[in-house]
């Protein structure tokens, strides 16, 4: 039996490893490089009701092992999703979690029913932790009730599980994690980017065009490990972990904090193969390490997931 | 595309800040327009975490090396700045699409117009041209006189007119005075430089054909983060969108907003 096999609600995964939600597109670039069956699943950009083109620019900054971003959401929207994005992901068995955001209730509710029903998307990753949007979004996700409210109405017109992406931007996450769970999330994706800011000393102004922007990269990765760690110990719903991740001790990390599976985004950008690479290195250490399976990392008091 | 650590060759510095690099290895063979470039990482640590845009300037396909030239200003130019003979570079490349030198016809007059570091993708460009027996006329602008490179490379492809912005060497001014007092005419012209640059020549001569090369803060670098985004001229206000990294950098004349 495979050392690196997850089985998680909607998403049967080869190996624990799936690019993260913006920053593998809808999978046609990186398909263009290698062969995308090598992923364990794959979280699309997210899709909104109507096209959307995001923010001006500059809307990537770096920063200290991190850079900041404030695309906007952009994305052709759900009707282009539907008749161009996906059938060009039907030739790989890779199962697609698809990140939905939205302004309003009823456009969540919406565009979870027409993804979910076009049969090709194994899981929805409701996105409500987005920081680089004006309106929705982020106020979903930082109101316990409201973030509940949202995910029992997907979830009822949803006919696959239901994830809900959380932010780290609010005082404590575990107060979301469990208004979702109570709501019938089927599982949870974290850390979303923390909202940041840079600024441009020539102009003495702040260097994004939408002033602020979601920090992600190595930075990041304590403050994930932190949450995924605390948030195991509230819920029983299953966790898949990102934020920074771009080597196999990462991995192993954010494994032993309380992740059922992880999500590769920033490294993405830095090298267009990393998250073969890390599957194959990841199945490479365990065997060395003489782990029969990547969960037995895990503590066992705290592993929860069936 | 490929990933390759690549060989510094030589790296020297060229004008005041102004550095050019000689790069071996495998990839110079995907090359296949003038204008690509290559996503290059500065460090081996996280920081600086990106990959920096560079264009390439000169290809040699037989002894399998390119050159690029940059700026030395932030950290990651600086970094590359130190690398020395012999060190290696983390490179992906080569990428975005080039200046369509294969549209041109032989005996057709065609301007490069280039501004600072915008110059080096129109040398391989300019050398495409004139094998192919293009009338080349090259125009290039810089700060001052101390930054003023690759004058006399230019030379060896056609006519080349300087200016300076301080007008400490050339004509003082940008690249549009130069063009006006030269009175050059051109059926095509190719750009690369600042936007305010691209946009007077845009301005200036609206009805030209030609393309124009775009310099843009790129996550990527292969058409995934929608960093590098940019309007198009039909659709100024929608969501349409041209990505500079991979529809670009060279996009037609007046396609894009700038």
């Amino acid at each position: 039996m495979s050392r690196i096999a997850v089985e998680l609600p909607g998403l049967s995964m080869k190996n624990p490893i799936m690019p993260a939600s913006g920053c593998f597109g809808f999978g046609e670039e990186m398909g263009s490089l290698y062969d995308l069956n090598e992923l364990g699943a794959i979280a699309l950009k997210a899709t909104t009701r109507e096209p959307r083109f995001g923010n001006e620019t500059p809307r990537v900054a770096e920063t200290a092992a991190g850079m900041l971003n404030a695309i906007g959401l952009q994305n052709p929207g759900l009707q282009k999703v539907i008749s161009e994005k996906l059938p060009k992901l039907k030739s790989i068995e890779t199962p697609l979690l698809a990140n939905i955001a939205g302004t309003t209730m009823e456009d969540y509710e919406e565009v979870a029913a027409d993804l979910s029903g076009t049969g090709r998307v194994n899981a929805l990753e409701l996105n409500i932790s987005c920081p680089n949007v004006k309106e929705g979004g982020i106020a979903f996700g930082t109101d316990p009730s409201l973030a509940a409210e949202l995910t029992e109405r997907v979830k009822a017109v949803s006919s696959v599980p239901v994830y809900v992406k959380l932010s780290p931007n609010v005082t404590d996450i575990t107060d979301i994690a469990k208004a979702v769970e109570r709501a019938g999330a089927d599982g949870l994706t974290l850390i979303n980017t923390l909202s940041g800011m840079k600024i441009d000393r020539k102009s003495r102004k702040p260097l994004l065009a939408n002033q602020a922007g979601g920090l992600s990269g190595p930075a990041v990765k304590p403050i994930a490990v932190r949450m995924i760690h605390e948030v195991r110990r509230q819920t029983q719903l299953p966790l898949i972990g990102m934020g920074g991740i771009s080597d196999v001790e990462d991995i192993i990390d954010f494994i032993i904090a309380g992740a059922d599976a992880v999500a590769v985004g920033t490294a993405n950008f830095t090298n267009p193969f990393i998250c073969p690479e890390l599957s194959r290195g990841l199945e490479k250490w365990l065997a060395q390490e003489q782990y029969t399976h990547l969960y037995d990392l895990q503590p066992k008091e705290v592993h929860s997931v069936e | 595309m490929r990933k390759e650590d690549m060989i510094v060759l030589e790296n020297k510095e060229i004008a005041r800040d102004i550095f050019e690099m000689k790069l071996g290895g495998l990839l110079v063979q995907d090359i296949t327009e003038p204008g690509q470039f290559l996503h290059i990482h500065t460090s081996p640590q996280p920081f600086p975490l990106l990959r920096r845009p560079l264009s390439i300037c000169k290809t040699n396909k037989a002894e399998e090396y390119l050159t690029v030239i940059y700026r030395a200003e932030g950290e990651g130019t600086r970094l590359l700045s130190a690398c020395s003979k012999g060190s290696t570079l983390d490179v992906i490349g080569p990428l975005g699409h080039g200046f369509p030198v294969s549209d041109v016809s032989p005996g057709e007059k065609v301007l490069l117009a280039g501004g600072g570091v915008g110059v080096p993708p129109l040398y391989d460009t300019g050398h495409a041209l004139k094998e192919k027996g293009v009338d080349v006329t090259t125009v290039i602008g810089f700060s001052d006189k101390g930054t003023v490179f690759y004058e006399d490379p230019f030379r060896d492809i056609g006519r080349v007119f300087v200016s300076t912005a301080d007008g400490s060497y050339g004509t003082a001014g940008f690249v549009t005075d130069v063009m006006e007092k030269e009175k050059l005419a051109f059926d095509r012209i190719f750009a690369c430089g600042p936007v305010p640059m691209l946009k007077a020549l845009e301005t200036k001569y609206p009805e030209a054909e030609g393309c124009i090369s775009l310099e843009e803060r790129m996550g990527c670098g292969i058409g995934v983060c929608l960093a590098c985004v940019c309007h198009t001229r039909q659709d100024p206000d929608g969501s349409d969108y041209r990505k500079v990294c991979s529809d670009g950098p060279v996009f037609p004349w007046k396609e894009v907003v700038l």
